[in-house]
């Protein structure tokens, strides 16, 4: 007969091994362990890692001065003739004779900085007018429902335009330069960070556990800094990296368009690829290698922004 | 139901309101003027107050605007300054163009999009779907341009499969009733003539489809696989239903409900990509002409074709409102 | 012979990179023709999934099903899923617990109606609204020509359950499962259910598989009661023994946790300690055992074996309660 001891051991053993590992996690902490088992989610990292440390390391990582034309005697556009990739020239040389790989490095700087400016606008102004409109709402009463209608009036005007015509008169209008770049595509992402901003906080302020915090009589600033605020933040943190895909590409479309920046002392992604345009023909490895960074740097993003939809959205945990 | 269309059709008019007195500001900020652009660097100051003072513009700015307003109250949006017609109908011959290059790029993206996404669901986590999922992620990130170049350069310059530019092959002489080109073939009896112009729209559809392609295939899918863990579709199965009846009447038809509506907020981006498009296949659409009107200064042109794109916008996001209270019978409009 | 024998059956969710689950384990009991069974027990026993397994609703590739299950001589396991499309729905019918979103929220209830007519009994037309307007009196839904127009949402959640009771028993199925029917309703919704449900079955001469935690639910309507545990039946035995002699601890505490009317005021409930998720591997020994206040290190011995007495009455448990604690009486009110 054993003893009552070894009973009690015996169970409390046997239960432990069947006890859930991954009890009481907070939102955020899950949200990470399950981002870092996503493949979808580790390969936009290490794409948007990769471009990070290449644009902050460009002066030092590119092998030649990107500006500097040492080989434009080997180059003659009007005969079509271009240099390929060679030892000295990984991807070989551009339509003046500079080194492809240089500049691609060096180009990358621009994109991270209208990608990170222009983002960081639309979020600041978009963030502002959607939090006040959904603040106004939140406060209720007449006054707060007329300036939620008035914010939101302005925003679906916003909206209401292509969003390429809306960068194209921002930037006619402030003429071509590096800022207006940013300005025109941080504008175009201003009313979908307010429409998001203040929809998830309407939504949140309407959910069950919202009503239970205020029928338990927490204070309302509570309520909105301690419940609202944070669990709205994820869709924008989710916006604000896909939008970085945007505009980077936003950013191209501009140069394309012929309203890039004009300073050419800097290589940069967008208007490479528009330059390289007119020599497809004789050389469409000038086209290609660009637009490969910018889709791959695009993709980066937009997988690590989806990654998080993923695995913020509560319905699709499992 | 009419009561609806009607409130939101009231409702469009203090956007659009609004819409016009920023654009006037907004416009009349803009560096130059028109004088410049006609005279180029040789005109005399005489002469470029000259040609303000024929527009208009040296009055106050909301002079100018009252005008603007006074003329729209009889629908009239003023004269282009660079063509010297009306701007309705500098619209009204190029706004076809770009409805049948979108509406080409809507088609290909739904058509293709919907059934790819509802395979992808159904074989989730197998090669089908993998693929689906994979290509529109890198759809969305190419930009629109370059692929526009790329089919360009591949199906019309290398291969020659396709026209290469243009919504007609210049030889070709058809009437217009309707500026729609495959349409007017159609109605003429010129087939080959709508054969023709529906070549034209391959290339530059299909380039344009590809990001609400991406993105159509993506809510598909994800709808789908939503609607398949719902009860409903259990008991459909469980009333024995045939796999068809299950697949279109309670897994399509619910799937469909937040595909329909980014299909509405999908047409503003066709616009911006048909700005593009237009520009690589020299596709003679709204687009292009926007273009010069902003280095032109054409405050009338620009005016009006951005309220007229505005309301279009607006009127497609109505139709999809309605549509989706048809589809969808807990949301009955008020 | 039984009209469906349910062998061994047992139900394994497999998920990478986490263990199987097994969510039903060895399943046995049969119904016979006309007879209405009871299959008890708190939520995450497997109960639900048992009667989604008889039906072969159960389906993906990390579902495995294992045993046998027999309906009128047929193995349905092994069944094309064509063929189970034809039993479905004519043969067999299941009524589900949330009647509002097992209901199509975009389709009127007319067609969802109308569409299992069509395919079971060939009706069509004119002919198929006017048998699901016969079908929605039947079951008690007033003005039925204009309900059937209506949508879910217009309805309220006892008329959503008798449409869904309508559609069940459409074809005039041999067997209907009912899974946890009146969880989602009102109290007194729930007795005009329950009363509906006995009625259909006894004019139709249907076998009821009646899937609940509620022993009120059970104590009113079954013949046979089969208590599961953690993925296995624990105790199985005709109405009256198991209520007058329950044998296994798990039963007795379900018993005693029901609040009683005759119960002396400010007596406390009795609630069973700890939750469903207290529990042990079953290869180790009674998964009840954490929660059990009967328990013995033999309770820890492997698996405890399915005893069988005299009278049909089966418990699977090596220290079966023995000095009975008083009968938990429950009003029946039928005399059978």
């Amino acid at each position: 007969m054993t003893t009552k001891t070894d009973k009690i051991d015996r169970l409390a053993e046997l239960t432990a091994a069947r006890a859930e590992p991954e009890h009481g996690l907070g939102l955020w902490r899950e949200a990470f362990r399950r981002l870092k088992r996503n493949p979808m989610a580790v390969s936009g990292a290490v794409i948007v890692l990769l471009f990070l440390v290449i644009a902050i390391l460009a002066p030092w990582l590119a092998p030649y001065d990107p500006e500097a034309r040492t080989w434009d005697h080997e180059v003659f556009q009007n005969q079509n003739i271009f240099v390929g990739p060679r030892a000295e020239n990984w991807l070989g040389l551009d339509n003046a004779g500079r080194d492809e790989l240089s500049r691609i490095i060096v180009g990358a700087r621009q994109s991270l900085l209208v990608g990170v400016v222009a983002t960081g606008l639309g979020f600041a102004v978009g963030a502002l007018l959607g939090g006040l409109a959904g603040a106004a709402v939140g406060l209720g009463g007449r006054v707060g429902q007329r300036v939620d209608a008035v914010i939101m009036r302005v925003v679906d005007m916003l909206l209401a335009m292509p969003s390429l015509l809306l960068a194209v008169s921002v930037a006619a209008i402030l003429g071509p330069s590096l800022l207006t770049v940013m300005v025109a595509v941080g504008v175009t992402q201003v009313p979908i960070f307010a429409r998001l901003l203040r929809g998830s906080m309407l939504a949140q302020s309407h959910s069950d556990y919202v009503l239970a915090a205020n029928a338990l009589g927490v204070k309302r600033r509570r309520i909105v800094l301690g419940h609202i605020v944070p669990n709205s933040l994820g869709p924008v943190l989710v916006q604000g990296t896909l939008s970085l895909a945007t505009a980077i590409i936003e950013a191209a479309a501009l140069s394309y368009l012929g309203l890039g920046n004009p300073d050419t002392s800097y290589p940069e992604w967008g208007s490479m690829l528009a330059d390289a345009q007119r020599f497809l023909s004789g050389a469409p490895q000038l086209a290609i290698y660009p637009a490969i960074v910018i889709i791959i740097t695009a993709l980066g993003f937009t997988l690590l922004g989806e990654a998080m939809r993923e695995s913020l959205d509560p319905k699709l945990r499992k | 139901m009419l009561r609806f269309i009607v409130r939101r059709l009231l409702q469009l008019i203090p956007t659009l309101f609004g819409l016009s007195i920023l654009l006037f500001v907004w416009l009349h900020r803009l560096p130059g003027g028109p004088e410049a652009a006609i005279l180029g660097d040789r005109g005399t100051a005489q002469q470029r107050a000259e040609i303000r003072t024929t527009l208009g513009l040296d009055e106050p700015i909301w002079v100018q605007y009252g005008r603007f307003m006074k003329r729209l109250a009889s629908l009239d949006l003023g004269t282009s300054i660079q063509s010297g017609r009306p701007v309705t109908e500098e619209f009204f011959t190029r706004f076809p163009a770009t409805v049948e290059l979108a509406l080409t790029a809507m088609v290909i993206a739904t058509v293709v999009g919907i059934p790819l996404g509802y395979l992808a669901a159904r074989r989730r986590g197998g090669l089908l779907d993998f693929g689906a999922v994979t290509s529109s992620l890198v759809g969305i990130c190419v930009p629109v341009f370059f692929l526009a170049y790329l089919f360009k350069v591949i199906f019309a310059v290398n291969l020659g499969l396709l026209p290469s530019s243009g919504r007609q092959t210049p030889g070709i002489d058809a009437t217009h009733p309707t500026g729609f080109y495959v349409l007017d073939g159609l109605l003429t009896g010129e087939f080959d003539a709508s054969w023709d112009a529906f070549a034209h729209l391959i290339l530059p559809g299909l380039a344009l489809s590809s990001i609400p392609l991406a993105i159509i295939v993506r809510m598909t899918r994800a709808s789908v696989l939503e609607v398949l863990g719902e009860d409903y579709v259990r008991t459909a199965e469980a009333k024995g239903l045939q796999e068809n009846t299950v697949r279109v009447r309670h897994v399509l038809r619910n799937a469909m409900l937040p595909v329909v509506t980014a299909i509405g907020l999908l047409t503003g981006g066709l616009l911006s990509g048909a700005v593009l498009t237009e520009s690589v296949f020299a596709f003679g659409g709204i687009g292009s002409f926007i273009r010069t009107a902003i280095d032109f200064r054409d405050y009338p042109v620009l005016m009006g074709f951005i309220m007229l794109i505005a309301t279009t916008y607006v009127l497609i996001n109505l139709l999809v409102d309605i549509s989706y209270s048809v589809l969808d019978p807990r949301v009955r409009v008020r | 012979m039984s009209l469906l024998t349910v062998d061994e059956l047992t139900v394994t969710f497999t998920q990478r990179g986490k263990p199987d689950v097994r969510a039903v384990d060895g399943v046995s009991f049969t119904v016979d023709q006309g007879e209405v069974v009871g299959l008890v027990g708190e939520s995450g026993c497997g109960k639900s999934v048992t009667s989604l397994a008889l039906m072969r609703l159960l389906s993906g590739r990390n579902v495995k099903i294992g045993g046998s299950v027999v309906f009128d001589g047929i193995e349905l396991l092994k069944l094309r899923s064509e063929e189970m499309r034809d039993l479905r729905g004519s043969q067999l019918a299941m009524i589900f617990q949330d009647p509002l979103s097992s209901l199509n929220p975009v389709v009127p209830i007319g067609v969802q109606v109308t569409e299992i007519l069509t395919r079971h009994r060939k009706l069509r037309g004119e002919a198929a609204r006017k048998e699901a307007a016969v079908l929605l009196e039947k079951v008690g839904i007033p003005d039925p020509t204009r309900r059937l127009r209506e949508y879910p949402h217009q309805m309220s959640g006892g008329m959503r359950q008798r449409a869904l009771i309508a559609m069940a028993v459409a074809c005039a199925p041999r067997l209907l499962i009912a899974d946890e029917p009146t969880t989602a309703l009102d109290v007194t919704i729930q007795a005009q259910i329950l009363e509906l449900l006995k009625e259909l079955v006894d004019s139709q001469g249907t076998a009821l598989l009646m899937i609940t935690h509620d022993l009120g639910v059970v104590a009113g309507l079954c013949d046979d009661i089969n208590v599961l545990y953690a993925g296995k039946v624990v105790e199985a035995a005709a109405r009256r023994p198991l209520f007058a002699a329950p044998t296994h601890p798990y039963s007795v505490g379900l018993l005693n946790s029901i609040p009683r009317l005759d119960a002396p005021r400010g007596e406390p409930l009795k609630p069973i300690r700890g939750s469903v998720n207290d529990n042990i591997a079953w290869a180790d020994g009674c998964a009840f055992a954490p929660r059990c206040d009967h328990y013995t290190i033999e309770c820890l011995q492997g698996p405890p074996a399915l005893t069988e007495a005299l009278t049909g009455h089966r418990y699977r448990c090596v220290n079966p309660v023995t000095t009975h604690e008083p009968p938990a009486v429950i009003a029946t009110e039928d005399g059978r």
